[in-house]
C-alpha cells in the first residue's frame, strides 16, 4: 500500500529548456543505474527476505527512490517543455521526440529502452544486497558525470546533487542491512545456507 | 535557499515540509536498521508531529498535499484535482 503525496522530494524549478541535458538526465530514469531500476530492484527483493529490518530497509529505500523517480522525470520534463523545433533539431532530441514528442518514457540516455535486466532479485540475501550497494554507487557515478555536465545551470545542478547524497546515504544503510544478515548466518561460513530458501534451523 | 528572503508565506511553509520531511525519511531507514535507539526513535516522533502539522496547515491555508488532509480544505471544489502538480513547480 502507498499513499502519494502532492510535492516533490527536492524542489524542481527549472527556467531554461536544454535538450542535450534532458536526454543525458533521462538515463537516471530508465537507463542502467536509474531511478525506476533502483525502486523496483528493492521493493522486488523484499518479498523473499526473511529478516524484518532488512525488508523493512527495502521497503522504505525502495520507496523513497520512487520520490527520485519523480524528481528525475520532474527535470526531463522541465528541461524539455518549452523546446522550440529548431532546438528539438540541433540538439539531437530528434530521434527521441519522434517517437514520444516530449512525454517521459524509461530508456537510457544511448536510446536502449528499460527492461528489467537492469536489476536482480535473486532469492539470496548476500547477493541481493551487495548488488544493492553496487546499485547505489553506480547510480552515485552516473550523478557525478551528470553534475559534470549541467555544472553551468544551478535549477539542475541542486536537485541533482541533492540525488546524489541520497545514493551514499542508502549505501551506508544497505551495507548495515548486509552486516545484520550476516550476524545471523553462521560466520565460518555464510554461504553454507541461503536463508532466503534453506529451511531455517531455529 | 538562497532566496529565502523572497519566498511567499506558502513557498516558506511548503519549503519547511520538504525540510521537515527529509528528516523524518532520513530517520525511519536510520531506524530501519537501528531498531533500539529509542532517542532516534524519539527525534522521528518529534519531527512527523512537525510534520502533520504543516501539512494541516498547509491544507487549511493553501491546498491539501495529501488526501488525508483534503478534509481541512475549505474552498468547496476538489482542489487536489484542481491544482497545479508537483512536475509543473506547483505547490
Amino acid at each position: 500500500m502507498w499513499n502519494y503525496e502532492k510535492r516533490l522530494q527536492f524542489p524542481v524549478n527549472i527556467k531554461n529548456p536544454n535538450a542535450m541535458l534532458a536526454q543525458a538526465i533521462l538515463s537516471q530514469y530508465g537507463g542502467p543505474d536509474g531511478e525506476l531500476g533502483a525502486s523496483m530492484r528493492y521493493l522486488s527483493q523484499r518479498y523473499s527476505m526473511p529478516y524484518n529490518e532488512v525488508a523493512g530497509v527495502l521497503t522504505d529505500i525502495g520507496t523513497e527512490e520512487l520520490a527520485h523517480l519523480e524528481m528525475v522525470s520532474t527535470i526531463v520534463h522541465q528541461l524539455t517543455r518549452d523546446l522550440s523545433m529548431e532546438e528539438i533539431e540541433k540538439s539531437g532530441f530528434a530521434n527521441y521526440y519522434v517517437d514520444h514528442t516530449v512525454g517521459i518514457w524509461p530508456m537510457a540516455a544511448g536510446g536502449i529502452p528499460f527492461n528489467s535486466c537492469e536489476f536482480q532479485s535473486k532469492g539470496d540475501a548476500i547477493t541481493d544486497l551487495f548488488e544493492d550497494m553496487a546499485a547505489e554507487q553506480k547510480a552515485r557515478s552516473t550523478y557525478d558525470n551528470i553534475l559534470r555536465l549541467v555544472r553551468d545551470d544551478p535549477d539542475v545542478y541542486a536537485p541533482i546533487k541533492f540525488l546524489r547524497a541520497r545514493e551514499i546515504v542508502h549505501f551506508q544503510r544497505f551495507g548495515e542491512a548486509l552486516r545484520i544478515v550476516q550476524d545471523k548466518l553462521d560466520s565460518k561460513n555464510f554461504y553454507a545456507f541461503n536463508p532466503e530458501f534453506d529451511k531455517c534451523k531455529s | 535557499m538562497n532566496n529565502r528572503g523572497k519566498m511567499t508565506d506558502q513557498q516558506q511553509l511548503y519549503h519547511d515540509i520538504g525540510v521537515i520531511d527529509f528528516v523524518v525519511v532520513e530517520m525511519t531507514e536510520y531506524l530501519d536498521t537501528h531498531p533500539t535507539d529509542r532517542e532516534a526513535m524519539e527525534y522521528l516522533n518529534h519531527y512527523v508531529r512537525m510534520k502533520n502539522q504543516a501539512m494541516q496547515e498547509y491544507a487549511m491555508k493553501y491546498t491539501p498535499l495529501r488526501i488525508s488532509d483534503a478534509q481541512f480544505c475549505k474552498k468547496g471544489e476538489w482542489e487536489w484535482a484542481t491544482t497545479p502538480w508537483p512536475w509543473e513547480g506547483g505547490c
